[in-house]
């Protein structure tokens, strides 16, 4: 199977006046999966209707496999695209769904079958290739579509929003199903979400796009850990990272002080040398520990409320200027609402955002 | 839900208001009904009974004869070869009219709704607006069009008129339900390598079932209703079936015979009639579907 890799210079899309992505730029490389993530409105289908040639651009260049496709014509690109609607053609077999491509581009029937008969099998389809898609679960429909997409040996696969359709343990499934495909494809992907988890299970590199602009291309654990603005570390991560408004102050040591209370900076890796400004310290509830009250950087909050959530418990706390944040404790920990709880805020795993334009310090 | 739920549910009681909807509906439906009525006993009586003038009578002894002279030896005109002429001149323009005018009008209709075509929408409502021109308005340049052009009258030339007439119809209708359908399923056939023409009869046409229905009942209505038309365009060989029960009714000479002007008038009606009856389950589920998306 063909394997090719995707780049994108310099793309300019609008609608009329309004100007959907500006200058964007993206390399992704062979085998690779991309996943485009970010909340509705940001450009990400956008740009994937872009790769598969089904809007027209304003400018830049599309290479698909060291091809120039930008005003190619969709079948001619190499690629194959899975839908949210599945847009599985209702008048047809299963089958005959998944071998309409393959007819339409004149390919022998005997190859057809093969190509057929081999995604099926690798979907579990085999049993139901003679139904219509309306005799199909919303899961199963998801299957064909992405059968009918594999039958194309294309050298890009691209998947708009996929699961979203489907009901949470479907999902959760089919999500299992995709990584596994692509594991054994070894294909080139570029998948669309708005789900986070989505994103960070199933990525070798996550793109978070807002406002046509993609803010940060890096692996998710890397997304996930070293956020480059406050709108990557809020639309990543549940539960949501906390924010706390401050400002770093020097003496001696660096401190953060929010309110009354102070986070010791020590062992945060600052990008730039850090000033005395105001900022935004962001940590997530996972990373926040209980501790004992004579821990020298330990700090005090009141609980507010817990939400067990099965394998453990968000705790909802106060600080004592009133800052409300979260973090997450085991299931069997006794946190009472009212408790007055001594917590370790670890530097290093602290993000850091400049109060005015959002960016990472 | 269970029919016993249903049933417990409602109350079971008759109101005035309720007696008076009745009786608006029977009325209405005696108001149409009597006419129909009395063709039909009066198409069965001979001349005789008839100008007794009892209009309601059933008739005496029932008799096919006034049927059997309209079909096939009634004057229209100079011959007298019944309605059945008209019958047969009138399938012959129906049939390529109504295939034609909803090839070409759904295809304009995908055209128009799929495909991003330059000034798509102006040409839409352009074509809307000459379908609200009364098409008396047209009657006379197309006759000179259709002169010049050396087609004069003809068969070929009626087929041409009932399309362009039923095309900003048939358009609305199909570009419509193209638009309600997910566009998602238009871009996955694009991806599949599927053309203008492919996606159009392999996956639009198969999902547009419903539409198509409703278009056959319009266009066959339009058509064999249609009267001006066929008599401008037709020629004098092609004379639609409506020309020709004109003819017969309106042009004999002497006694006037009500029995064979009924009968060819039924005979007339019968094809809408059947359309009709046939597929009003099909009608009302092509709206339906048309409405509402899937």
């Amino acid at each position: 199977m063909e394997r090719s890799n995707v780049d994108i210079t310099n793309l300019q899309i609008g609608f009329g006046g309004l100007k959907v992505l500006e200058n964007l730029d993206l390399h992704v490389g062979a085998s690779e999966f991309l996943v485009l993530l970010g909340p509705s409105g940001c450009g990400k289908s956008t740009l994937l209707n872009a790769i598969a040639g089904l809007i027209d651009v304003k400018g830049g260049e599309i290479r698909i496999g060291d091809r120039d496709v930008t005003w190619a014509e969709p079948k001619d690109r190499g690629i194959a695209m899975v839908f949210q609607s599945y847009a599985l053609y209702p008048r047809m077999s299963v089958r005959k769904n998944m071998s309409f491509g393959l007819k339409v581009a004149r390919t022998p029937q005997d190859e057809i079958d093969s190509r057929v008969g081999e995604a099926a099998k690798m979907l579990r389809l085999t049993e139901l290739l003679d139904r219509r898609p309306s005799e199909l679960s919303g899961g199963q429909r998801q299957r064909v579509a992405i059968g009918r997409a594999l039958v194309r040996h294309a050298g890009v696969y691209l998947f708009d929003e996929p699961l979203s359709n489907l009901d949470a343990q479907l999902r959760a499934e089919l999500r299992v199903e995709i990584k596994r495909l692509h594991a054994r494809l070894g294909a080139t992907m570029i998948y669309v979400t708005h789900d986070q988890i989505e994103a960070l299970t199933l990525a070798d590199r996550i793109a978070v796009m807002q406002g046509g602009v993609i803010q940060q291309l890096d692996t998710p654990s890397k997304i996930y850990r070293e956020p480059v603005n406050r709108f990557v570390a809020s639309f990543v991560g549940s539960p949501a990272m906390n924010f706390l408004r401050g400002r770093i102050v020097r003496d001696g040591g660096l401190t953060f002080i929010a309110g009354e209370t102070g986070f010791d900076l020590n062992g945060y890796a600052f990008r730039s040398p850090p000033s005395d400004a105001p900022a935004v310290l962001g940590i997530r509830p996972e990373h926040i520990e209980i501790t004992g009250s004579d821990h020298p950087s330990s700090v005090t909050a009141r609980v507010e409320m817990v939400e067990p959530m099965g394998a453990d418990a968000l705790v909802w706390c106060r600080l004592a200027d009133g800052t409300a944040f979260s973090f997450r404790s085991d299931a069997d920990a006794s946190a009472r609402s009212g408790d007055l709880l001594a917590l370790r805020f670890p530097a290093e795993a602290f993000s850091l955002f400049d109060d005015q334009d959002g960016q990472r310090l | 839900m269970s029919a016993t739920a249903l049933k417990s549910g409602r109350p079971k009681r008759v109101n005035p208001a309720r007696w008076g909807l009745y009786a608006f509906i029977l009325i209405t439906a005696l108001y149409f009904l009597l006419p129909l009525y009395v063709m039909i006993v009066t198409s069965l009586k001979p001349m005789a009974e008839i100008r007794q003038g009892h209009l309601l009578a059933l008739p005496a002894s029932p008799s096919l004869a006034a049927w059997v002279k309209a079909w096939t030896s009634a004057c229209t005109g100079l011959t007298c070869e019944g309605i059945r002429v008209g019958f047969f001149n009138s399938l012959r323009i129906l049939v390529p009219s109504v295939v034609i005018s909803i090839t070409v009008g759904s295809l304009t209709g995908y055209a128009l709704s799929l495909w991003r075509v330059r000034g798509a929408n102006i040409l839409f409502g352009a074509m809307m607006v000459v379908a609200f021109i009364p098409y008396q308005v047209f009657i006379y340049p197309l006759v000179r069009v259709f002169s010049f052009t050396g087609l004069g009258q003809s068969l070929a030339t009626i087929v041409t008129i009932h399309t362009i007439f039923g095309l900003p119809t048939m358009t609305l209708l199909f570009r419509n339900y193209f638009t309600s359908l997910p566009v998602e399923l238009f871009k996955a056939a694009r991806i599949d390598g599927a053309g203008f023409y492919q996606i159009y009869a392999r996956i639009m046409m198969p999902m547009a079932t419903p539409m198509i229905v409703v278009a056959v009942i319009l266009q066959t209505t339009g058509i064999w209703n249609d009267f001006i038309l066929g008599l401008v365009f037709a020629g004098r060989d092609n004379l639609p079936m409506t020309v020709q029960l004109n003819n017969i009714v309106n042009s004999t000479q002497g006694e006037r015979a009500y029995n064979v002007d009924m009968a060819a008038t039924l005979l007339t009606a019968l094809l809408p009639l059947v359309i009709y009856f046939g597929s009003g389950r099909w009608f009302v589920r092509g709206i339906a579907a048309g409405a509402v998306k899937g």
